[in-house]
C-alpha cells in the first residue's frame, strides 16, 4: 500500500519533467513561424505598406464578416447545440454529423458545395436570383455566408459540450421553484454555460478570421467587396512578398489582440 | 503560411525521389550510343495553362526515357517563381510569361539561359450557348454582368488589363481570380458571364466554354520562356526534358493544345 502510493507520488514527480521535451518541440512548432514572418517583415516600409487601400479594405472586410459569422453563429448555432444536446429524435447522430461536416472538409469543397447551392445556376441560387435578382457569389454576403458554414461548427461543438455536461439538478430546482421554461434557459441555464459561450464565440471569430478556401472558392476575390485578410495576402504572395508579410503581420497582431484580452478578461473560468 | 506549404511539399516530393545516380552505368544496351541513359525524377514546375500540354508531353518524355520520372508542380508562374527563388530544388521551369523568367534569371536561378517555347494569345471565355451575349472586350464594361479576370498579380490577369486598356474599356469586374483555371471553371458552371482566358484554356474545355476571339490590335500574346535552373537536382534530364520540349515531337503536341509556335 505505502510501496504503491510513494510509486505514484515518484511518477508523479517525474511526470513533468516528461513532458518538457514534447511541450517544449509543441511550443517551437508554433514559434519558429511566427519568428520566420518577424524576420521578413519588411519594418520601415511598414507604415506605407499598412495604409494601403489593399489592406484598409480587407481589414475592413475581415472585421465586418468575422464579427457577422461570429454573430449569426450565436443566433443560430445555440439553438442548433440545445437542440443536439438536449431534444431525443430520431437521426440526431446524423443532423451532428452533418453539423460538424465543415471541421473536417476541406474550405475548397465547402466553397465549391456553397456554390453548387447558392450559385446563379446553384440548387437554390438560380430560383432565388430568378425571383429576386439576388445573389450571393461575388458578394459580401457570399464572404459572411463562406464564414459562417465553416466557422459556426466550433461554436456548436463547444456549446453542446457544455450543456450535456451541465448539472441539471439547479434547472430541476429552479423548475420546481415555479420558473417557466425560458426562465430557466435564461437565468440559469446560460449563466452556467457562459464561460463556453464566450470561448466557443471566440473560437468561432477567430475561424472566420482566418477563412480563406471556402471564401474564395464561393464569394470570389474583388477588393473592397470580397478579398479578406486572407485573400489579400495570398494574391500579395505572388507578386509582392514584403505587402504580403505586412498583412499576414496584421492578421497576427489583430488575433493575439483580441485572443489575450479576451482570455485576461472572460476567458479565466475555463 | 500556404506559400510555405507548397514549398514543403515540392521539397518533400524532390527530396523523397534522391538524388540521380552520378556513377551509374553510362548507357543501357540497345541505344546504340545516343549518350548516357537518364536516371531519376525530375521536377517540372510548369505554369498553370500548360497543364494539358506539359502532361501530355511528360509521357512522351518517359516513354522516350524508361529511366526517368517526370513530376509537374503546376502553378500561376508568379507562385513557381517565388517557389524558386525560395530554394525549392527544382529541375525546369516553365514560365507564362518573360518577367517571371526575368527574377530567376536575374537572382542567378537558370543554367544557360531562357528559350521561348511557345506563345498563346488571349481569347473571352463565355459558359456554353453564351448566356448573356458577349461579344468582345466591349462588353467588359457593363455592370450588369458576372465578369471575371485573373487577379492583375499573374500574367493572365496583367496581360488581360493591357487587353482591355488597349480597347479603351474600363472594365467593371466582378472577381479577380488567382489563376485562370480557377476562372475558368467559373465560367463553365454559369457562375460568371464572360473571362478573359488563355486560347489553349478554351480549346482544352471545347464543349464546356465558348470562345470568342479578341481582334489582333487589342489582343496581347504570352511568350513561353522555359529553362534548366542552376540548382537543379537532376540536371542532365532537366537538359534533355527541355530540348525535347524544343523538339519537333514536342512542339506538335503543344501545337495540338493550342499555342503558337514560337
Amino acid at each position: 500500500m505505502t510501496e504503491r502510493v510513494s510509486r505514484r507520488r515518484r511518477s508523479a514527480a517525474r511526470l513533468p519533467v516528461l513532458l518538457w521535451l514534447p511541450a517544449g518541440l509543441g511550443l517551437t512548432l508554433f514559434l519558429l513561424p511566427f519568428a520566420g514572418l518577424l524576420a521578413r517583415t519588411p519594418w520601415r516600409d511598414l507604415p506605407v505598406l499598412l495604409t494601403s487601400d489593399i489592406v484598409t479594405d480587407a481589414l475592413r472586410l475581415s472585421l465586418i464578416a468575422s464579427l457577422s459569422a461570429a454573430g449569426i453563429s450565436l443566433l443560430l448555432g445555440v439553438p442548433l447545440a440545445w437542440l443536439l444536446a438536449r431534444a431525443e429524435f430520431p437521426g440526431r447522430s446524423l443532423v451532428r454529423g452533418i453539423v460538424t461536416l465543415p471541421l473536417v472538409l476541406p474550405p475548397v469543397v465547402g466553397g465549391a458545395a456553397l456554390l453548387f447551392a447558392f450559385g446563379r445556376r446553384g440548387l437554390v441560387g438560380e430560383p432565388l436570383y430568378e425571383a429576386t435578382g439576388l445573389l450571393l457569389p461575388f458578394s459580401t454576403w457570399g464572404v459572411v455566408v463562406a464564414t459562417t458554414f465553416v466557422a459556426m461548427p466550433f461554436l456548436v461543438i463547444t456549446v453542446e459540450g457544455a450543456l450535456r455536461n451541465l448539472d441539471r439538478r439547479y434547472e430541476g430546482a429552479a423548475a420546481t421553484l415555479g420558473a417557466g421554461r425560458w426562465t430557466v434557459m435564461r437565468r440559469v441555464t446560460l449563466p452556467m454555460i457562459a464561460p463556453s459561450l464566450v470561448a466557443g464565440t471566440v473560437l468561432t471569430w477567430a475561424r472566420a478570421l482566418g477563412e480563406f478556401g471556402a471564401t474564395i472558392t464561393f464569394a470570389g476575390n474583388l477588393q473592397g467587396r470580397t478579398q479578406t485578410l486572407p485573400l489579400a495576402v495570398f494574391v500579395a504572395l505572388e507578386s509582392d512578398r514584403d505587402a504580403a508579410v505586412a498583412i499576414s503581420l496584421v492578421m497576427v497582431v489583430v488575433s493575439l489582440l483580441v485572443l489575450i484580452a479576451l482570455r485576461d478578461r472572460w476567458w479565466r473560468p475555463l | 503560411m500556404l506559400r510555405a506549404l507548397v514549398l514543403a511539399a515540392v521539397a518533400a516530393a524532390a527530396l523523397a525521389c534522391g538524388q540521380p545516380d552520378a556513377d551509374a552505368p553510362a548507357s543501357r544496351g540497345g541505344d546504340g550510343g545516343a549518350g548516357p541513359a537518364l536516371q531519376g525524377k525530375v521536377l517540372i514546375s510548369a505554369a498553370a495553362s500548360l497543364r494539358d500540354a506539359f502532361s501530355e508531353i511528360a509521357l512522351a518524355f518517359e516513354a522516350a526515357n524508361a529511366g526517368v520520372d517526370v513530376v509537374l508542380n503546376l502553378a500561376s508562374s508568379s507562385l513557381l517563381r517565388a517557389q524558386i527563388l525560395e530554394g525549392a530544388p527544382v529541375d525546369v521551369f516553365a514560365s507564362a510569361d518573360i518577367s517571371n523568367m526575368d527574377a530567376v534569371v536575374a537572382a542567378g536561378g537558370v543554367a544557360g539561359e531562357a528559350r521561348i517555347f511557345a506563345r498563346n494569345a488571349l481569347r473571352i471565355a463565355v459558359p456554353k450557348g453564351n448566356p448573356a451575349g458577349v461579344r468582345g472586350l466591349g462588353d467588359f464594361a457593363r455592370p450588369e454582368l458576372l465578369l471575371g479576370l485573373c487577379a492583375p498579380e499573374v500574367p493572365c490577369g496583367a496581360f488581360a488589363g493591357r487587353a482591355l486598356a488597349r480597347a479603351g474599356v474600363v472594365p467593371a469586374i466582378d472577381t479577380n481570380e488567382p489563376d485562370v483555371r480557377a476562372l475558368l471553371t467559373r465560367v463553365e458552371l454559369g457562375e460568371l458571364d464572360a473571362g478573359v482566358t488563355y486560347v489553349t484554356d478554351v480549346i482544352a474545355r471545347r464543349g464546356r466554354v465558348e470562345g470568342i476571339e479578341i481582334p489582333e490590335e487589342h489582343n496581347v500574346v504570352a511568350e513561353y520562356p522555359i529553362a534548366v535552373l542552376a540548382g537543379a537536382p537532376n540536371p542532365d534530364a532537366a537538359a534533355a526534358f527541355v530540348a525535347f520540349v524544343l523538339s519537333d515531337a514536342g512542339q506538335a503536341i503543344l501545337r495540338e493544345h493550342g499555342f503558337a509556335a514560337p
